[in-house]
């Protein structure tokens, strides 16, 4: 195994970026990736990566870079964070529907107005429909291991999408914390160069962005779900190898901890499940039978994978980071468009907590699994979310 | 007699493209392609060009082509230069081919980061002075007087009342070593200019007036007499700039009224209709005799 | 036929796209009259225009009738006709 050292979580994802030896970086500035484009400069700046390194003028560039570096056949990366990710969003919808594969490090923090610079969810939930793979990380360790499992996972020749690799701003980017680091050789027998089967070339004169009228979009688009859906065993195959790599189990679409015999399980991603894992020890050790389901990948939605870990619970107790204005919490909807119909499904109870970086510490969380409780006993279907700690007092 | 310039033995730009009857940008693009040669990758934004060119399995491009979306050609032209760059695949060059909408709107932002960093694209506007794909809307490269639908003419409306931004200023202003502006009217002097360019590394800039029957509304077989009028006019200065100095210009040999040019074209034709319309002739006048002095585009009696 | 991944198509498909329907006028070339200039071939928007040893010959395929070529011909040698449907 690789050498261990204790790195600005920033850093660490900029070393994985390094190992994987893209061509093309992007940079834009926006808090909190920053450090992490920053990195990747003074690594330029000192000749330890090779890569081209453009420095745009928005992220919609920085995304649009990406996109003709990879149909031109390279590698390539970058790093955003809330409205940058946002202005993205037209680009990675047609480098998704373009088959075009890169990764992104989505720092992710909340979305103006008002302007707020803290986590949550709500800029790469906004994102989801786009066609990109989503996955959320836990700690810095996983964040470095999940980038190394990034690039081989979009340039795969089934799935061939943007990857999004979720990290919580500040909380992730800003801490440090003991990495392990994967040897370059190692890395570079795990991950090999980026052979697209088309790219630009005048060789082979091929048209990129086509129209489509009506009789074939639904096709295409249904192409995109499908390299999705379909290429979940794929995903597992790759993750199980930076298992093998690194030493460390991250090879499953969710990670359940303490799911046995649970009745009430919580469901969350990102960092914050470091701290419902301290709380499911301590409410286990009260004698409360509950677990925690974490999301690794979000898309493709490993609705199966859920439903095998929760469908013996009573209450699921889902904690959302974002919100769909007007209906519910985004993974509330994803998870109870899911479970609906399936035989005797817990109930599931969403909850909006830690929005603009709201603290969300164990005893928040002893208290949402006491409410989940509570709603499970009286047997009603609440028809809104609940948002935890809201002070109603100053909502004008 | 034989044919007296050399021809291409395999057209780039091959026929079974959608363009309108007479379009000016078709034959503009067919041109561009006679002189960059195969050995490019060219990049255009959503617009005419591209949806003429790109219905799903019809397309004309003999040379790789992508279309991304509207604002990003410049930006997706500077990822595949440094795709190229890393590669080593120095020989091919990268042009980006995109309409006035694309690159005096919505992309102006994108064209000017890509300037800005130096990026080894030669960007190639070819302006039909509207949002001609959806119908013809005023963008900022319309000129001034012009009716559209966004600023049609009216009681109380002579057309576009803003003057025509001066993007080949602006994008010298940026400091880069090429910037021309041509006329598909005068196809030898296109692509002369854009062979030169090409000699050139760095951004480069080439904005080419392509005369648009549909959208400007005048037979299709009158596309170059149009032009030339423009040009003809002092409306439609044709010039180089090489390192930020007027290197060449145009002459105008014999200088026509631009009355002449505006008469033929029906996005003008409110301006015949009224003595108040006259007035505005005059001062489109003022405007082209004011290129004709500032580039010094008349030749020397 | 399955489509392809990402929409990515060969270039230069469009020569199965006949646009030669759209024609409503049609140029004919006098070859008496032609003095192999080559302006007609520069100046066709849809490159309907070809050399076939040195005779400059319209591409009927393609050929939308825009009439530039006619308008161009410094020898008069396009004439333009209406399209017999």
């Amino acid at each position: 195994m690789g050498n261990i050292r204790v790195v600005e979580g920033s850093e660490a994802v900029a070393l994985a970026v390094k190992a994987c030896r893209p061509h093309v970086i992007s940079a834009y500035p926006i808090s909190p990736q920053t450090h992490i484009v920053e990195g990747l400069a003074r690594m330029v700046a000192d000749g330890d990566i090779s890569a081209e390194y453009v420095k745009v003028e928005s992220e919609f560039s920085a995304a649009s870079v990406l996109a003709g570096a990879a149909a031109a056949g390279s590698r390539s990366y970058t790093a955003s964070s809330s409205q940058g990710l946002l202005l993205m969003t037209e680009v990675l919808y047609a480098s998704a529907g373009m088959r075009l594969p890169f990764v992104i490090t989505a720092v992710n923090r909340s979305i103006s107005a008002p302007i707020n610079i803290q986590v949550d969810h709500q800029d790469s939930m906004s994102l989801r429909d786009a066609g990109l793979i989503q996955f959320y990380v836990e700690s810095v360790q996983e964040a470095y291991d999940m980038h190394l499992a990034a690039f081989k996972i979009a340039e795969d020749p089934d799935i061939m999408l943007p990857v999004m690799v979720c990290m919580d701003g500040w909380v992730l980017t800003h801490s440090y914390e003991r990495v392990q680091f994967v040897d370059q050789q190692a890395v570079d027998d795990f991950l090999p160069p980026f052979a697209p089967e088309h790219h630009l070339d005048p060789a082979t004169p091929k048209t990129w962005g086509s129209y489509a009228e009506s009789d074939v979009m639904m096709e295409f688009k249904y192409a995109i779900h499908k390299a999705m859906t379909e290429g979940k065993p794929r995903i597992q195959a790759i993750l199980r190898d930076v298992s093998a790599l690194t030493g460390r189990d991250n090879s499953g679409l969710i990670e359940a901890y303490r799911i046995d015999g649970a009745e009430i399980i919580l469901v969350a991603l990102g960092s914050v499940t470091g701290t419902v894992k301290d709380a499911v020890d301590e409410l286990r050790d009260a004698g409360k039978k509950v677990g925690l389901l974490k999301i690794r990948c979000y898309r493709p939605f490993p609705h199966e994978e859920i439903w095998q870990a929760v469908k013996d619970a009573n209450v699921i107790a889902v904690m959302d980071a974002s919100f769909s204005m007007g209906s519910e919490g985004s993974i509330g909807l994803d998870l109870k468009a899911k479970l609906f119909g399936r035989p005797q499904a817990p109930m599931v109870v969403d909850f909006v907590a830690g929005l603009g970086g709201r603290e969300i510490n164990a005893r928040t969380i002893h208290r949402l699994v006491a409410r989940a409780e509570e709603i499970h006993s009286s047997g009603l279907v609440l028809p809104e979310s609940e948002w935890v700690d809201l002070d109603p007092t100053i909502v004008s | 007699m034989t044919v007296k310039k050399e021809t291409p033995d395999e057209s780039l730009f091959v026929s079974g493209h959608r363009a309108c009857h007479g379009c000016g940008m078709a034959l503009g693009v067919r041109h561009i392609l006679e002189a960059t040669g195969k050995d490019v990758i060219l990049v255009s934004p959503t617009g005419c060009l591209e949806t003429f060119t790109s219905p799903y399995g019809l397309s004309p491009w003999r040379v790789p082509w992508i279309h991304h979306v509207f604002e990003n050609a410049p930006a997706v032209a500077s990822g595949v230069v440094a795709a190229l760059r890393f590669q080593g695949r120095d020989h091919t060059r990268v042009v980006a081919i995109g309409g006035d909408g694309a690159t005096f709107d919505i992309g102006f932002g994108a064209l000017s980061g890509m300037l800005e960093r130096g990026d080894d694209v030669l960007y190639i506007c070819v302006d039909n002075g509207a949002y001609m794909n959806t119908g013809g809307q005023r963008s900022a490269a319309t000129p001034a007087w012009a009716a559209t639908t966004t600023d049609p003419a009216g009681r109380q409306s002579m057309g576009k009342a803003e003057m025509k931004k001066n993007l080949p200023e602006i994008v010298a202003a940026h400091g880069i070593p090429y910037v021309a502006t041509a006329s598909i009217a005068y196809l030898r002097d296109l692509k002369k200019k854009i062979k030169k360019a090409m000699t050139y590394h760095g951004p480069r800039y080439i904005q080419i007036d392509t005369p648009c029957p549909s959208g400007w509304s005048f037979p299709s077989h009158l596309t170059l007499e149009i032009g030339r009028l423009g040009v003809n006019s002092g409306l439609v200065p044709l010039f180089e700039k090489e390192n930020g100095e007027i290197t060449a210009t145009r002459k105008i040999k014999r200088k026509i009224p631009v009355a002449d040019y505006l008469k033929k074209q029906k996005r003008y034709r409110h301006l015949f209709a009224s003595e108040r319309g006259r007035l505005e002739i005059e001062k489109i006048q003022a405007l082209a005799d004011g290129h004709i002095e500032k580039y010094g585009l008349l030749s020397v009696a | 036929m399955k489509l392809t991944k990402g929409a990515v198509v060969e270039g230069g498909t469009s020569l199965n796209y006949k646009t030669g329907t759209w024609r409503d006028q049609r140029p004919e070339i006098d070859q008496e009259l032609c003095n192999h200039c080559g302006i007609c071939r520069d100046v066709c928007p849809d490159d309907a225009v070809h050399v076939n040893d040195d005779r400059y010959e319209i591409d009927y395929d393609f050929c939308k009738g825009c009439g530039i070529c006619a308008y161009e011909c410094k020898a008069d040698a396009i004439q333009i006709l209406p399209e017999e449907k």
